[in-house]
């Protein structure tokens, strides 16, 4: 009824070859962009913006990035906060050491040199697979956050490893106010997100597709092993370098290596997997979903703490809260195991044949 | 020369104690194909456990068995509300609920027993051996000797269960393959129960070790990922593999801390057994003593 596609024909092959073929996405799209880049702008709070929406985006990136790797091509990371970390040093140091350097070719920069890091690193995946490989991405973590800890040079041997991102000053205009930073981030996500939207679905993807559901068939088939597999840790460590350049730029300001810890690395490893591993829209939607359950769960500790008066301790809540965040995951992978775009895709189908059963 | 030797050894006797957390990993990988990430925090709960009941009052002969069967049930109820609803889905989804499991039992664990950093006294002096010291003029330390030889009892234990009894005949036939040991009649819910009570056991006496040497803290919980590359040097389905591999991380890295980490700076322990075992298995892609497999498609 409200998702049906009857009337729409495509006579083309560029309406059928469209990334967005039906027209109700494409006006569910034009308002969330509209929503997104006009609404929001004009209504959040900045506590909202900078507390929940910048970190958002950026962490959507960075899943982004993951997802590339582990949903497309098949190969699990755990390194992925390291190739953030690289990315934002990176961008620090392309701002530092050349002068006049605009901030977005740094950016682009810091994701380069993390692309590269991440070619490095993805070298073993063709020789191992499955859990040993998602042990060794252990070695990325680690090496690089103790790599960047030791070698002054990069931290412009500020003590302990902590750099202050330049403030970001695009064509003379700075972006100092929440807004103007939630917009920067918005674009540079929105456009990527297209870019990998399209890169998935072409030729690029679909040989990713095909070494992650078998890679001994892709290669059969006349797929180069080597180098889709290296493409793919190449983009995706692009995507989270520019990720973590952000990270630093736009939402924490001063950042130290431990910043980038494994923890990170997890937490957008359960974006992944609770928005939906191999859709760009999981990335999205876990994102969403792992930045706002800690949020949710200390505002509901809190209220009931407050109400009924229950006096818990400080350490008990944030006990609890863990506790509860380790459940949720337990419970989402068993009610849902193909994520929060599988139940989109589901209701999507029910949208299309309401008020029918079939 | 000696130096060299006293480096080596305590690099040995330390690997040890790896190999004890990278046992729980292999019995369950072996058994259920889980990569249990959760075996760190149930080190980290076991020895919290123990710490706990002490501080209420058991002797400790009462509190070892007291806390066997906290792990034990806690070993059960993952098995009945975590792995038995994800019977089936891919390996990647049973991982990450067990380190959704490990932020639970992290919770629970400073939840009942508060977050503050303990000491634990088992009654083994952690000095160095008088004897060996005035022989050959190392010092070993009579509390890593003693871990070794739990450490080396355990696996010969472990290896016997194995091998020698029905059951861990039947879970070797679970490891082989699901649905032929069901269909010849194994219960498969009962032995994945075993076998996460055993990993909880293993928990058990790693914590109480790892905890008499650092102290009971939250920290107790990175002792997992010191394992990780002993399991891959090992290979995840080898029970002598978890041995070996420990044995070389622990001599590698002592020996590299020392001998290569003032060069670049120190604290290498931290990626230096990654790489090492990255590095192995570049030529060795199942690890040490993991079995090869064969694809076709």
């Amino acid at each position: 009824m409200f998702y049906r596609e009857a009337g729409q024909f495509k006579t083309s092959y560029q309406t059928d070859a469209a990334i967005f073929p039906i027209r109700q996405d494409r006006i569910a799209i034009a308002l969330i962009v509209v929503v997104a880049f006009i609404v929001i702008p004009l209504q959040a709070t900045p506590y909202m913006i900078t507390g929940i929406l910048i970190p958002f985006l950026i962490l959507s990136l960075a899943a982004l990035g993951l997802n590339i790797l582990t949903g497309y091509a098949g190969q699990l990371s755990l390194g992925t906060a390291a190739f953030m970390a690289v990315g934002a040093f990176a961008s620090y140091n392309f701002m530092l050491r050349v002068p006049g350097m605009p901030i977005l070719l740094a950016f682009i920069g810091g994701g380069t040199v993390a692309a590269f890091v991440g070619i490095l690193f993805g070298l073993p995946s063709l020789r191992i697979r499955g859990f040993y490989l998602t042990v060794a991405t252990l070695a990325a973590q680690f090496f690089i956050l103790w790599f960047l800890t030791k070698v002054g040079w990069i931290s412009n041997y500020s003590s302990s490893g902590v750099i202050t991102a330049q403030q970001v000053v695009i064509l003379g205009y700075a972006f100092t106010a929440p807004t103007a930073k939630y917009l920067l981030v918005l674009s540079i996500v929105s456009v990527m997100a297209l870019a990998a939207k399209n890169m998935t679905r072409g030729n690029v993807g679909r040989s990713w597709m095909a070494v992650r559901d078998m890679d001994v068939a892709a290669e059969v088939i006349g797929i180069r092993l080597m180098r889709a597999k290296l493409l793919a840790f190449a983009v995706s460590s692009f995507y989270c370098g520019v990720a973590g350049a952000l990270f630093a730029y736009a939402y924490l300001g001063t950042v130290e290596p431990e910043a980038f810890n494994l923890d990170l690395s997890f937490r957008i490893l359960f974006m992944v997997i609770i928005g939906g591993v191999g859709t760009v829209l999981g990335s999205f939607l876990g994102s969403a979903f792992v930045t706002l359950l800690p949020v949710l769960l200390s505002v509901t500790v809190r209220y009931l703490d407050s109400n009924f008066s229950l006096h818990i301790a400080e350490s008990t809540i944030s006990n609890l809260e863990l506790m509860a965040f380790g459940s949720l995951i337990i419970f989402f992978l068993i009610v849902e195991p193909h994520g929060l775009a599988r139940l989109w895709q589901i209701a999507k189908e029910k949208l299309r044949l309401w008020p029918f059963p079939h | 020369m000696a130096f060299f030797f006293e480096v080596l050894i305590g690099g040995l006797l330390s690997g040890v104690m790896y190999s004890l957390v990278a046992l729980g990993f292999v019995l369950i990988y072996k058994a259920s194909g889980v990569f249990n990430f959760a075996q760190g925090a149930m080190v980290f709960f076991a020895a919290l456990t123990y710490v706990g009941l002490l501080e209420h009052g058991f002797s400790p002969w009462l509190a070892v068995p007291a806390t066997l069967v906290v792990m034990i049930v806690l070993g059960l109820v993952t098995e009945r509300i975590v792995l038995r609803p994800l019977v089936n889905q891919p390996q990647i989804t049973l991982f990450m609920a067990t380190i959704g499991l490990t932020f639970f039992i992290e919770g629970l664990a400073q939840m009942m027993w508060g977050a503050n950093v303990r000491g634990l006294e088992l009654g083994i002096q952690d000095e160095p051996l008088q004897w060996v010291t005035d022989t050959t003029g190392m010092s070993i330390s009579k509390f890593d000797l003693v871990a070794a030889g739990v450490a080396a009892l355990l696996v010969t234990l472990l290896a016997l269960f194995f091998n020698r009894t029905r059951i861990g005949r039947a879970l070797r036939a679970v490891a082989d393959d699901h649905q032929a040991a069901l269909a010849v009649g194994i219960p498969l819910q009962q032995i994945w129960a075993i076998v996460w009570s055993v990993a909880g056991a293993v928990a058990l006496v790693a914590g109480l070790l790892w905890g008499a040497r650092n102290g009971v803290q939250y920290a107790l919980t990175f002792v997992a990922l010191k394992a990780l590359p002993v399991l891959i040097l090992g290979g995840f389905d080898s029970i002598p593999g978890a041995i070996v591999g420990g044995l070389i991380i622990g001599a590698s890295e002592k020996l590299a801390e020392v001998y290569l980490g003032p060069y670049v700076g120190g604290g290498i322990e931290g990626w230096f057994p990654y790489v090492l075992a990255l590095v192995f298995l570049l030529f060795r892609p199942e690890g040490l003593f993991g079995e090869k497999i064969i694809r076709r498609i």
